[in-house]
């Protein structure tokens, strides 16, 4: 129990009396059994409630988000940055650099921006944790289990004040196995005070 | 001589949901496999019953005089069988590492039934490799070491 003025115990059992603060060596992490477990349950569970494959990846976009946005409130505060940037490459670098070794304990594969429109953006990973364990039947044949992984990033997106639409996690075929690919479609108000910014830069 | 023939699965109620082949052997007639899965399943609680010792697990090990047939039996009564030259080493420890591949690859996917025919095409391809390792597994681990466990073999 924390009393009051009570200096927070840094060996303390309980993970809610833990300091917040944390170096990076100090990150904690869970056995990836049990976190299969979990997902895949949780799986089972959107799909006992959904109708199609496109509401049961909805259904776990949702989940991703909630979980993006605490995320971001945790991981600014652990990474001491004064102040917000508002560059829009900026936040896809903390996300690519920073939230993905914080989740899967390495950054993503690639972080792109797409051909053909300058407010797409693309973070790849060549094996995403999540869906290592899951072998999709031909009947669920387009579903991906990185659309967790996509509701995370729109909801780290959308706290850290880029609103995005729900990109989706595209499977892609291509050489090793089986890569993912998270395409970010940010509003047009995020392109519009980005190009306010740069037009502010040239002065 | 170290070959691996084929790789059957059975649930705790004696039903096959799963049969793999390597080597090329002779495929057996799908019912035959089933009607066999259950018979053996009978065997092993047979067995079991029959032997005078206390807290006999059923067969283990089979051996004839072309092939050796190992069971691993789990805790919770899925059957592990395991079709192989004679003479083979370490083979327990490979079907503990098809069972650590069962566990990870077909019980944490939220598609698959328990119980029910083993349809995941990871698991397939994981009990491939592990196969194909197997004289590898040899190379490093010496004969006469009980290790259920091939570590770093993954």
């Amino acid at each position: 129990m924390l009393g009051a003025g009570a200096r927070p115990n840094r060996h303390a059992v309980n993970i809610v009396e833990r300091p917040i603060p944390k170096t990076r060596a100090e990150v904690s992490t869970v056995a990836f059994s049990a976190y299969a477990y979990l997902f895949s349950e949780l799986i089972s569970y959107a799909m006992d409630r959904a109708a199609s494959i496109t509401e049961l990846e909805e259904r776990l976009d949702k989940v991703g988000y909630e979980v993006g946005t605490r995320m971001m409130e945790l991981l600014s505060y652990r990474e001491k940055t004064v102040r917000r940037k508002p560059e829009v490459l900026d936040v896809l670098k903390f996300i690519h650099s920073t939230a993905w070794p914080f989740l899967f304990g390495k950054p993503a594969n690639d972080l792109q921006q797409a051909n053909a429109a300058d407010d797409e953006y693309m973070i790849s990973d060549h094996d995403l944790l999540v869906g290592r364990y899951i072998s999709v039947p031909r009947s669920y044949a387009t579903f991906v289990p990185g659309s967790i992984v996509a509701g995370i990033v729109r909801g780290m997106l959308d706290a850290a004040g880029f609103p995005a639409h729900r990109g989706g996690g595209g499977g892609g075929g291509g050489a090793p196995q089986k890569s993912t690919t998270i395409l970010v479609k940010f509003e047009a108000a995020v392109m519009a005070r980005q190009a306010a910014l740069e037009n502010a830069r040239r002065g | 001589m170290s070959l691996i023939y084929s790789l059957y699965v059975i649930n705790k109620s004696g039903g096959l949901i799963f049969s793999r082949d390597f080597e090329g052997a002779s495929r057996l007639d799908l019912n035959d496999s089933l009607r066999l899965a259950s018979i053996w399943h009978s065997l092993h609680a047979i067995a079991g019953q029959l032997s005078p010792a206390h807290g006999c697990g059923g067969i283990e090990l089979l051996s004839a005089e072309s092939f050796d047939l190992h069971c691993f039996t789990s805790p919770t009564g899925t059957k592990f069988l395991l079709l192989v030259e004679p003479q083979c080493p370490q083979v327990p420890a490979l079907l503990g590492r098809i069972y650590e591949l069962y566990a990870d690859f077909v019980l944490k996917n939220p598609f698959y039934e328990v119980e029910q025919v083993i349809k995941c095409e990871l698991f397939d391809q994981a009990v491939d490799t592990a196969v194909r390792r197997y004289p590898l597994m040899l190379l490093s681990q010496p004969a006469g070491q009980g290790q259920m466990l091939a570590a770093g073999l993954s």
